[in-house]
Formats: structure tokens, sequence, C-alpha cells
């Protein structure tokens, strides 16, 4: 049985087309992935992310048990500010990717992904037992209590102020909700409800990610869709939501990233504080640091007319005696730029930006060639 | 509501197919256009090659998915539209007209008696 979100009633009315994503029963997309997603690059537009899960981690220790934990540094964090971190295994591997918040000066919120929920909350657990000075730390899911969405595009803050009027009274308190700065966190009443706001998103535009009681996300929903109109804000699916953070190389856990992939190799090492102490995998990280990896995460982008790439085809090297490379892991066609792109596996002598490859699609291989990320740059 | 044009018939698989004389004209119905949404690329098969039945042989991408084309009739590629691979939301636009894919040389006329109906096809997407 798949689970479903408390917006499922409002998706099924709005006309969304409903897939299994991780368990959970989401909007691919409501008009389409194309239109959507070049809504969001230009205009506005909301996505249902509650099938995310919460966690909350407090206590006297919890700074410290989260840098312990998390590969980017923890202590960094004030109240109300957030930073893209990664969870990893001894070995390096990573467990999840997830967005770590400091809502009080002993309480953070954790932001992970919905097929890693119960992965995260076991280690999370097991790591919090072992953890010598834990004290009197707890580490609570709050999955099933929180709603989500995400209201990305150039245009939300012409509206997202009447959604959420006022100054925050948490979190970063006292600001204005378009005052925010990037990957900060306030918090608002809406309809008598501690609601959340995040400056951030997985699109590469402008945007807020609101995290609310199950019983108010419906209310939220509707009324942006409501004001949102002014900025043609159009409700997206997870189609566009992908096609949008491909074209800018955030990964997508199961794809990118694994418990067998380490954040060196996904070419995230800027996440990785490897200066601020020990933590778990940080020798691994170490290692591949200094001596090089055997394999690293590179964008593409078709340079022949083909069909899309798409995750699995094989990647080959490309003039004569060419050799497999690796495999796609992400690959769609780029509703921003009209061509096929992706992102895949290669060992390091062939991840240079200018570099051709041959990507093999049914059988018959197509020219591409690495370049930077992240792929899509807004035009200035 | 999706159009399904009464002088034509259907596969199960979403492709229409005319017939005049002993060529049949294959492409995908409006109901699967819209299901996909976005076409953005089409691999039609080449010309001469034969065809089952039944058989992939033409594939039609979104921007989220592949999708395999089966010809509905059995005979020998004729001719395809190489106009639908130049500018692949001709299969949105002109789903019938434009849009078609490939005509096949039937070798197996009576098939063509077992391809849904408009009705059937209709009952079957439920209109």
């Amino acid at each position: 049985m798949l689970k479903r979100t408390p917006l499922f009633n409002a998706h099924q009315k709005l006309g969304g087309k409903l897939v299994e994503f991780g368990g959970w029963e989401m909007p691919v997309q409501y008009s389409s992935i194309m239109d959507e997603h070049l809504c969001v690059r230009r205009a506005a537009g909301i996505f249902d992310i509650s099938h995310m899960g919460e966690v909350l981690v407090a206590g006297p220790q919890s700074e410290a048990f989260l840098n312990h934990i998390l590969t980017n540094d923890t202590r960094k964090l004030t109240v109300g500010q957030g930073q893209y971190t990664l969870m990893c295994n001894e070995r390096g591997g990573v467990i999840d990717d997830l967005y770590a918040y400091r809502i009080a000066p002993d309480e953070y919120l954790l932001i992970i992904n919905a097929s890693r929920i119960e992965a995260d909350v076991s280690w999370l657990h097991g790591q919090a037992r072992t953890f010598p000075t834990a004290g009197d730390l707890t580490v609570n899911d709050v999955s099933g209590d929180f709603g989500a969405v995400a209201i990305q595009g150039p245009r939300v803050v012409e509206f997202i102020g009447q959604l959420f009027p006022g100054l925050s009274n948490g979190g970063v308190t006292s600001v204005a909700i378009t005052d925010l700065k990037k990957n900060q966190i306030g918090a608002w009443t809406f309809a008598g409800q501690p609601v959340r706001v995040g400056r951030t998103g997985y699109t590469g535009e402008d945007g807020f990610e609101v995290i609310s009681p199950v019983s108010t996300i419906g209310e939220i929903w509707n009324k942006a869709l409501a004001i949102g109109h002014v900025a043609c804000l159009q409700p997206c699916g997870l189609g566009a939501r992908d096609t949008l953070r491909t074209e800018m190389c955030y990964p997508l856990y199961g794809h990118e990233l694994d418990e067998n992939t380490t954040p060196i190799e996904a070419g995230l090492g800027f996440f990785v504080a490897l200066d601020k102490g020990d933590f778990v995998g940080r020798s691994v990280l170490l290692e591949q640091k200094a001596k090089g990896v055997t394999r690293k995460c590179v964008a593409f982008k078709m340079t022949d007319k083909s069909a899309p790439p798409r995750p699995q085809y094989p990647i080959w090297s490309a003039g004569t005696d060419a050799k497999k490379l690796g495999e796609v892991v992400s690959g769609t066609q780029s509703p921003s730029l009209g061509i096929g792109i992706g992102m895949g596996y290669v060992p390091p002598d062939f991840s240079k930006a200018g570099t051709p490859i041959n990507i093999e699609i049914r059988g018959k291989r197509s020219a591409a060639m690495i370049v930077p990320k992240p792929i899509y740059k807004k035009p200035v | 509501m999706t159009n399904v044009p009464a002088d034509l018939k259907y596969a199960k698989s979403h492709e229409w197919v005319r017939v005049s004389g002993d060529v049949a004209t294959v492409g995908i119905t409006d109901h699967a256009q819209h299901e996909l949404t976005d076409v953005v690329f089409v691999e039609l098969p080449e010309v001469g090659r034969q065809v089952k039945a039944g058989e992939a042989c033409a594939v039609v991408e979104s921007v989220k998915t592949a999708s395999d084309i089966y010809s509905p009739v059995t005979g020998q590629i004729v001719e395809v539209n190489n106009a639908v691979v130049a500018n692949p939301a001709l299969v949105n636009t002109e789903p019938y007209t434009g849009g078609w894919f490939y005509k096949v040389k039937l070798s197996q006329p009576a098939e063509f008696n077992i391809l849904l109906s408009p009705e059937t096809y209709r009952a079957q997407i439920g209109q």
C-alpha cells in the first residue's frame, strides 16, 4: 500500500498524474513536465514535498552529536541557520543527504529524503546510543506530524509575504519572510499553527520550503495557489522537480548517492568539513581527498541530436578503442536547454570539462561532452 | 475527452491505423500523446524492415520516459515520417495528421479486422 501525503486529495482535484515514488503515491505532473519546469524557471511553482522526512534532534549535546555524524560543520550554524550536509557510514558511503537547521540553541531540524526515513532514523538512534556524551539527547522522527511544500521561482517574492505576513517569531526572529537569507529558517503563525519556512529549494531558483503541521498544509497549499495566481504560480510535480534539479546537478539519493558512494566521489567535497575534527566516515574521506578517487560524478550534455540519456545507460570513451567508463545515474531532456543532459560516474582521467564521451542509447552510441556543473546557468 | 476519429482503427497499445489499398499508416492516438506529454524524440524503423503485429518497432520519448510503439499490423515498412523525427512535437499537436509514424505494406490484410473499432477503443480509454 503506497503512502499518501495530506495533499493527496488536492492533487486528484487538480488532475495530477499520480505515480509511485519511494513508497509514496505522488503527482509526477499536472499539465506537463516541460510546462511546469519552465514555469518555475520564469515565474513560480509549488511542489508537495510532504513525503520528505523531518527529524528533531535536541539536547545540550545535540551540536556535538550532529557534528560527529554529519559531514558539514554543524558548529557554524547559528539559530535560524541551515546547511546542506551528508550523513555517512564508517566507509564514507552516504546514508543520506539532508538539510540541517538549527531552530533553537539546543535543537535541530533535519529534513531527510522520503526513501531514507527508516534507514536514517535507525542510524541516528544507533549513533545516539553509542555517542559517549549523549546525556539527555533526543532524536525524534516527526515525519508523520508535518506536511511540506516548496514554493520556487523568481516571482515567488511577489506573493510569499501575503501568505506569511508579519515578522518571524522563531528561528531567525523578527524578519519579514522576504528578508530571510539563503539557508535561513524562520517561523510564522498560520491559521493558529506554528509553521517553519526556510529559504532554500531544489530547483536552482529563489524559493522557500514550508514545513507545517499536517492539519494546516492543505490550507497553505490552497491559499498559495489562490494568491500566487498573480505571479503565474502553478502546481508542479516530481517530474519537473527532477528535471530542475538535474539541470542544477543537485544529487538525488538512489541516483548520484548511495551507501557505496562517498561525497568526495559525488563531487560534494565542499560539504565535507575534513578540518572540523573526527566524524563518522572521516578517515576514508580524508584518504580519498589526499590520494584521489577511482570514479567521479560528472555532468554531461549530448552534442548530437539523440534520444535523451536515461539512468543506467553505459558511458563510453570517445574515439577508437573505446572503453566503458561507467553509467548514467541521472538523465533527461533539459527543458531549459532543449538537449539531452545527465550525470554519471567516470574515472577521474575522463572527468575534465570538455572531454568527449559517448552515451549508449538502445545499442547505439551518441556523442556527448563532459561539462562544468551546474549544467544550466541562469541568464544574467 | 480526447479525439478518437471515427474513420480509423485502433490497437490496444494506443496506435491508430489508416488503411488505403494495401498500405496502412500508423501513428499514436490523441489519448496516448496526452498521457506521454511533451514528446521530445521519435525513433522510427528503417524502411524495408519486416514487422509483425505486436512487435516493438519505434520509440517515442517524453521528458520523463521512453515508450515502445508496437506495430498493429504485419508487413514491410515502406515509408517513415521524417518530419516527425525533425519535429517530435507534431506527435502532440497533430497526432492523426502531421504526427504519423510510418507506413506498412500489409502482408496479412485480414489482421485489419481484428483491430479495435473507434467505439471499442473509446471504451478502453474510459470515454
